[in-house]
This record gives C-alpha cells, structure tokens and sequence, in this order.
C-alpha cells in the first residue's frame, strides 16, 4: 500500500502535466499595434500548426514548436480581436491578442454637406470625418482635426476638433458673396478637400418702373440682387400681376441679364404688382 | 400528473434552450455628439440592423460564404471579412461566432445622416474547426466600434472594429 501512493501522486502528477500540455496558455503580447512583429513563445517539441483567427482577418501557418514563433511585420494588420491557437498531434496551447490601430493617420474620409446652398446661411455648411491609418483601420485614439473653409474674397474660417472614437464633426457658415468655398478637413499632413457651391439666396427686394409702349406698357424691373448685393441668377422666375376692374392677368418671366421685362395691356386705372418666390415688389397704378 | 409534469419540465427546458441561444442584448440611452437628432425609429432600426449583421457574419464565416455579407455589409466591414473568409476557405478552417450578449450605445450621428457610430460590449464564443475537426473554442469579450450607413432598406455595417483602447 505504500508503494501504491507515490505510484499514485506520480500517476496523479503526470495526469496534470499532460492536462496542461493539452491545453496550455500560449506565450504572447495581450496587444499590437497594427502590422507590428511580434513573436509567440510554445511549449512542447516538433511541428504544429499556427492559427490566428479574428472576424478581421485569418492567419494560419506550420510552426516549431518549442520556441519562438516570429510574426512578421506586416502579417497581423487589421485592428481587432485574435483569438490565437497552436496545435499539434499531443497537444493544443491557445492564447488572444489585440491588434490596435497604428498611431498615425494616413487616410480620412470627410463628408461635406450640402455640396450647394444659399450664401449667409449660420451653420448651413457640416464637415464629418473619420480617420484611419495605413491598413484602413478607425483610429479611435483622440487625434485633432482640422476643418477649414476658404471662400473667395474673405478671410477662412478654421476650426480645430478632437475625435471622439474616430469620429469628428463641424459646422461653419455660408459666405456672404456668391461662389465657389474650398472645404477641406486635415490631419496632420493628411487632407481631403470637397467643394461646396454657395449661390445668391432669394431676392431682398424688386423694383419695377414701367413706360408706355403704344397701346400697352413696358413694365422693367432693376436688376434683382439678394441682400448680400448678389445678383440673382438667371431664369429665376418674376411674376408681374395686372388687375384692372374685376379681371386679373399674371405673367412669369426669367430673368434675363439680371432683369425681367415685359409688356402688358394699357388700362387705365390698372394696378401692377411684381413679386418672386415670397418676395414682393412695388406696386404701379396706371394713370395714362 | 407525472405526465404532465414531464410535459412541462421539457416545454421549460425547450424554453430555456431557446433563450439561451438568443444573444442577451442591453441598449443604452445615446451618448450623443453632433447637431442631428436621433429619433427612436431610427436608433431602433440602427440597433437591430448591427444585431442581425452579427447573424449574418457568423453564418458566412461558419460556411465561408461571402455572399451572406451582402445584407448587413458594405465598404471596408464587408471587404476584410470577405478576405478572412477567402483565408478560412484556403486554409480549410471555419469559424463560429456565437454572439452571447451585447451591450449598445449610439455615440455619433453625423450631420448630414449618413452615419452612425456605436459601441458595443459584447460577449461572443468563437470556436474554430480546421479539417472538419473541431480546435477550440475562447469566450471573448469585447468592445466593438461599428460604423453602419443607411441603404436602400437598412442600415449596413460599414467600419466593424473590436477596439480595446
């Protein structure tokens, strides 16, 4: 019976060395950056299969064991969780590792909105970009963004904004003359660059005159501006309305060269009115 | 009565079992940056459009079939799973990923409304078989940082990144 028990505590010892050979704890870093070597230390002796296994990407690859696994630079380079596993005919070690973005930006995406709008508009303009390194991985590690919005004619408007889990956000006003504002986000010497056209808003006030022309008069406005002084653009419509007694004629013009211009009946007693969109111009009573 | 007591201890278990293989799923109040209001059809929609993905990766990944992408995926998300299954499928490994729980929160509208940014702390089985043997399986846990942008009927999942920072 004694010499049972050291048989026993043997027998029991190798059970548990054979246990851990089965399914031991890989040696390796808890986190990488993203493309970096690393190496993983095994147990055991002979050859045996490597597999790094994440949603992100897959490694597998025939090993020694006993020794250091170098990983190469560039091998495991998209960010995420790994779980890692070496088997072999006698056993199964297994371990994780992170893989974390790079530090350094080398790619943005940048969405500006809306690639149009009217000048003068307070926070009409939105800027959002993500950044990301090398291996197109989301750097959510607080990077500063720069956005800047350059218009003809007058001074930038710059904002500095951190990113928050990758992400970061802006918002700056249109101009107030007419044309075409370069926006353009930028992380270190990384840039993006969109093009936002700012066009003249509605018109800030028409003015009409009118002349006889034979039997009918020729009504004439000013040329149309936006109250930054911005001409309105050509084809906008202008809708001059004659009543006289208990009819009503309307017409739509463009404008043409900045200026509408049409002819209408000669009534005596007729009153005109000249209007686009919302806004309404003067009024004429026909004396003649 | 035994009978019937039977009937009811394997209706409970059936029950159980049927639970147990849905993921547990928490979903925070947003955290919101940005100027744009996230109504709550939208961060609903969002929410199970980013939890079916989950469904969808696991059986591509399990069968090695891309095109089970298609639905939940698009952009970068899409491509880098669709290069791991080409490696799986090359290597003769298949995966499984058992999404257990998830804990969500919307951090980021953008905007203009074409993205959405959200958290999650999720708890997921992932059990790798090569040469139709079975290797092993890890229990991991995890936050993912997840991108999706609306499409023609739902929301995809654009930027899918397990983020440990």
């Amino acid at each position: 019976m004694r010499a049972a028990i050291p048989t026993l505590i043997s027998g029991l010892a190798l059970g548990i060395v054979s246990a851990l050979a089965q399914t031991g704890d890989l040696n390796l870093p808890k986190s990488i950056a993203a493309g970096a070597a690393f190496s993983i230390q095994s147990a055991g002796s002979g050859k045996g299969t490597l597999y790094i296994i994440g949603p992100a990407q897959m490694i597998k690859e025939d090993v020694q064991l006993g020794g250091n696994i170098e990983i190469a630079t560039g091998s495991l380079y998209n960010a995420g969780h790994y779980s890692v596993w070496i088997t072999s005919n006698s056993s199964t070690q297994s371990g994780a590792i992170d893989v974390l973005p790079a530090p350094k930006a080398s790619d943005l995406t940048f969405i500006a909105k809306p690639s149009r709008l009217p000048v003068s508009l307070h926070n009409g303009i939105t800027g959002s970009a993500y950044v990301f390194d090398s291996y197109g991985n989301l750097i959510t590690k607080p990077l500063q963004v720069s956005f800047q919005l350059s218009n003809p004619g007058s001074a930038p408007q710059t904002r500095t904004v951190e990113t928050k889990n990758g992400a970061a956000w802006t918002q700056m006003d249109s101009a107030t003359r007419e044309g075409k504002a370069q926006f353009v986000a930028r992380v270190g010497d990384i840039s993006s660059t969109r093009i936002v056209g700012q066009v003249p808003g509605d018109p800030c006030t028409i003015r009409m005159s009118a002349k006889p022309a034979g039997n009918k008069i020729q009504l004439v406005t000013d040329p149309v501006r936006d109250c930054s002084g911005n001409p309105i653009p050509d084809g906008t419509i202008v809708t001059f309305t004659e009543t006289y007694d208990e009819s009503k004629s309307t017409v739509d013009v463009p404008l043409k060269k900045g200026i509408a211009s049409i002819e209408m009946p000669a009534h005596r007693g007729a009153t005109i009115s000249v209007a686009s969109g919302v806004v309404l111009g003067n009024q004429i009573r026909w004396a003649e | 009565m035994l009978k019937s007591l039977l009937f009811v201890s394997a209706f409970s278990t059936a029950l159980m079992a049927f639970a147990a293989d849905e993921p547990a799923i928490h979903v925070q109040q947003p955290h919101l940056q940005g100027p744009r209001e996230l109504q709550d059809q939208t961060a609903k929609a969002v929410v199970q459009d980013y939890i079916d993905s989950w469904q969808s990766m696991n059986k591509a990944l399990d069968q090695n079939r891309p095109d089970l992408l298609d639905r939940d995926f698009i952009g970068a998300a899409k491509e880098k799973l669709a290069a791991t299954i080409k490696s799986q499928r090359a290597a003769g490994v298949h995966t499984s990923y058992r999404d257990r729980s998830h804990n969500v929160q919307i951090l980021f509208y953008s905007p203009e409304g074409l993205s959405i940014e959200l958290a999650d702390d999720v708890t997921y089985d992932v059990e790798m078989s090569s040469g139709g043997k079975s290797v092993g399986t890890q229990q991991v846990k995890t936050r993912y940082i997840v991108v999706l942008t609306p499409t023609e009927v739902r929301w995809r999942v654009r930027i899918f990144q397990a983020d440990t920072q």
